[in-house]
């Protein structure tokens, strides 16, 4: 029997398209436009200017505060304009637009594929350089990685959780890395360990991966310090609270963090990421997506330099079919309808989905029946159904009592509402107001 | 049977003697003085309860303009200076008239002037719309055509307009208690003066991008080029954020701006037609011959 966590949760059709696809690397864009905000938290600060040469790796803009991160040219040009671009918000963010001449490498990066194994380096040192790699969540939430690495004074943390559920449908990017760069992952992991400070690591897979946590398994044989664990298929078992509910037994407290109950977790994709920074100090300018869709011709995980635009990766998986009604960045489940092909991937794209307009046509939503399945299947234990009634009525302190912040978007509650009432938007703006209302106490 | 019916009469007779008693000397205890202007007041208030003078309902508003020692901050929207002099008159204080005002819509970013180029299938309220994807067309500040501010309004004064995608204000409902302006996500509607013959100009775009940014998404986006800045003679245009806009208190009503903007972002409302300059008038006429000639 497969571990999971006990409450709610919904298990849409996988659809794993290109799972038994190896990861190829995508071509070099003529052109790429980097968002200077592309983590949680304070957005970066451009240090590049107009005509300026930059080669891949170069810092080209600065974190601003602990809560940020640094932004690196994922290509080496000149830096065009600063500009603006509309990115996966559907909003117009500032960015950093550079033509691709050549691909010449910053100095000190080290491109080649040995696989390095060097643990001299103290805690301290590798959150440093984290930090200075601009390494973010690859799952999707983009928090910065060094934030995750200090653990604040009066708290302890005794295991690491890696991260390697991929619960989205469609979404191979992980399942490939675990299979690929197990190797150089594993390292990874002994430094995020070194780091923490912590003997035990688990890496929890979806048991529909049988074939990564056998590999996985093979790996770690004679590693006593890192267990990997197959978890049921169940989505979202790659929340971090429900994966830490399913491994361990802990409940995050609401509004905290893993953090709380001694846990820190990284996705796999980070884990790469962080190897790379480290053995190769190569900072976070290229990732792994899943360019996906049951109409798509020849679905795909490529190697993808940040800022490339997504129309040049629906070129390499067959160009985009005629029929399609949307283009989502992410999984069906959490992703979001891109505005334009021209929008760039960025550090949090885990995958590119194209969807059929039959498929993407939402149903007419009637009346609430109030059969209570949003209830059953919210991981979380809230009440869907009151807490879109209480957002339109803009009752926002009432959503506040039934705690609308604990709700992670996961989705489940709008996916199985036979009603097909629009829940997680209303949550949405709910959750927008409560936080308003909750920042305008805290100023007051 | 007569002794029971007289029986039950004296019983119940008594019954509501002791209730009346005991209701008399509860009331008469436990009273609460409540100042008879009050009633007077709310009386006098059009009773529409819009919350537009920010106080919960007409009562509520009544309540607080009789424990106030001044007056000039409350204005009754609905009831307008008619209303508040009444008001006045009852708490025997004086009131200054205030300048009417009405519910502008400053965007003009119709399906013609500002095309879609997405579609967004969510949830029907502006609300969502603007905070998970901010609009349709390419233009991240304007109306979002969902028509959150019609359904604020208790006055049937604002509709949406099919053709357009806009919503127009209907002038002589509006009561500008501004239910709609705190309806739009977007801060597109505003509160402006009423003017004589409800003449209006007001820059209709809140568009705040640069000028060529603006004028790709837009055909009629203020580009931000301070043209009507340095026509002004009254000073009554500044400019903020690539964006203009008109003080109504300042405004004189010339049109000199509304001639000179390259985009025509500038809106006059309710003025009479322009007498055509003569030069413009001989070449319109000749332009028009021109064309029957090509024809």
């Amino acid at each position: 029997m497969f571990k999971t966590f006990p409450k709610g949760g919904v298990h849409p059709p996988e659809n794993k398209l290109a799972a038994d696809k190896a990861i190829e690397k995508l071509g070099l864009p003529k052109q790429v436009s980097i968002p200077i905000a592309q983590h949680i938290g304070a957005p970066s600060k451009p240090v590049v200017k107009k005509k300026d040469l930059v080669k891949t790796g170069d810092v080209i803009a600065q974190n601003q505060g602990f809560v940020s991160s640094n932004i690196h040219s994922s290509v080496s040009g000149t830096v065009a304009k600063i500009d603006q671009v509309i990115d996966t918000s559907g909003f117009r963010k500032p960015c950093v637009v550079i033509n691709v001449e050549g691909d010449e490498w910053a100095q000190g990066i080290d491109t080649s594929p040995d696989l390095i194994k060097d643990f001299s380096l103290s805690g301290e040192e590798i959150r440093q350089k984290v930090l200075e790699a601009g390494v973010v969540g690859l799952g999707g939430a983009t928090f910065p990685s060094h934030v995750k690495l200090s653990i604040p004074e009066g708290k302890s943390v005794d295991t690491l959780i890696i991260n390697g559920v991929e619960c989205e449908p469609y979404l191979t990017s992980d399942h490939r890395v675990m299979l690929e760069r197990a190797e150089e992952m594993l390292v990874g992991v002994h430094l995020l360990m070194k780091a923490l400070g912590v003997e035990k690591a688990l890496i929890g897979v979806e048991s529909n991966k049988p074939d990564a946590i056998e590999y996985l398994d093979q790996l770690v044989n004679e590693d006593p310090a890192i267990d990997i664990y197959g978890l049921k298929v169940k989505y979202p078992q790659g929340g971090e609270k429900q994966l830490v509910k399913a491994l361990l037994d802990r409940e995050v407290p609401p509004g905290g963090l893993p953090l709380d109950v001694g846990v820190v977790v990284h996705n796999v994709g980070t884990t790469l990421a962080v190897y790379e920074a480290i053995q190769k100090n190569k900072p976070l300018v290229e990732r792994v997506v899943t360019v996906t869709g049951k109409s798509l011709q020849d679905p795909k995980n490529l190697l993808v330099r940040i800022g490339t635009p997504v129309r040049d990766l629906i070129e390499a998986a067959g160009g985009l079919p005629e029929d399609t009604g949307k283009v989502v960045s992410g999984g069906p489940m959490m992703g979001k309808a891109l505005k334009s092909l021209d929008t760039p991937v960025v550090k949090g794209t885990s995958g590119i989905l194209v969807i059929t307009e039959k498929e993407a046509k939402r149903d007419s939503e009637v009346h609430c029946i109030r059969c209570g399945k949003c209830v059953d299947v919210c991981p979380m234990g809230l009440e869907p159904y009151l807490l879109k009634q209480l957002a339109q009525m803009e009752r926002y302190e009432e959503l506040e009592d039934n705690a609308v912040l604990d709700c992670m978007e996961c989705g489940s509650c709008s996916y199985t509402c036979p009603a097909r009432l629009p829940l997680l938007d209303y949550i949405r703006l709910g959750k927008i107001h409560v936080n308003q209302i909750i920042s305008n106490r805290k100023q007051k | 049977m007569t002794t029971t019916v007289l029986y039950t009469i004296i019983s119940l007779s008594l019954l509501g003697a002791i209730a009346a008693i005991v209701l008399y000397v509860v009331a008469q205890k436990f009273k609460v003085y409540e100042d008879p202007r009050i009633d007077q007041v709310e009386e006098a208030l059009p009773a529409a309860n819009c919350g537009g003078c920010g106080y919960p309902g007409c009562r509520g508003f009544a309540e607080a303009l009789v424990k106030a020692d001044d007056l000039s901050q409350f204005y009754c929207p609905v009831g307008g200076n008619e209303v508040m002099q009444e008001v006045a008159k009852i708490l025997g204080q004086e009131i200054e008239e205030k300048e009417p005002l009405v519910a502008v819509v400053r965007c003009a970013g119709s399906f013609q002037n500002c095309p879609v180029t997405t579609q967004y299938d969510g949830p029907a309220t502006c609300a969502i719309e603007s905070t998970l994807y901010g609009g349709e067309t390419g233009c991240h500040y304007g109306c979002l055509g969902k028509g959150d501010c019609v359904d604020a309004c208790d006055f049937e004064a604002i509709f949406m307009n099919e053709e357009t995608g806009l919503p127009y204000v209907v002038d002589e409902n509006c009561t500008a208690c501004g239910a709609c302006v705190t309806a739009c996500p977007n801060d597109i509607i505003e509160l402006r003066k009423k003017n004589k013959k409800d003449r209006k100009i007001y820059v209709s775009c809140v568009n705040q991008d640069k000028g060529a940014l603006a004028r790709k998404v837009c055909k009629v986006a203020c580009i931000g080029c301070g043209k009507c800045v340095k026509v002004c003679p009254f000073d009554a245009i500044t400019m903020e954020n690539n964006l203009a806009y008109i003080h109504s208190d300042l405004c004189k009503l010339c049109r000199k701006c509304v001639e000179e903007c390259p985009t025509h972002a500038i809106q006059e409302i309710g003025f009479p037609p322009r007498k055509k300059k003569k030069k413009e008038a001989s070449e319109e006429a000749s332009a028009k011959t021109e064309k029957k000639g090509n024809n």
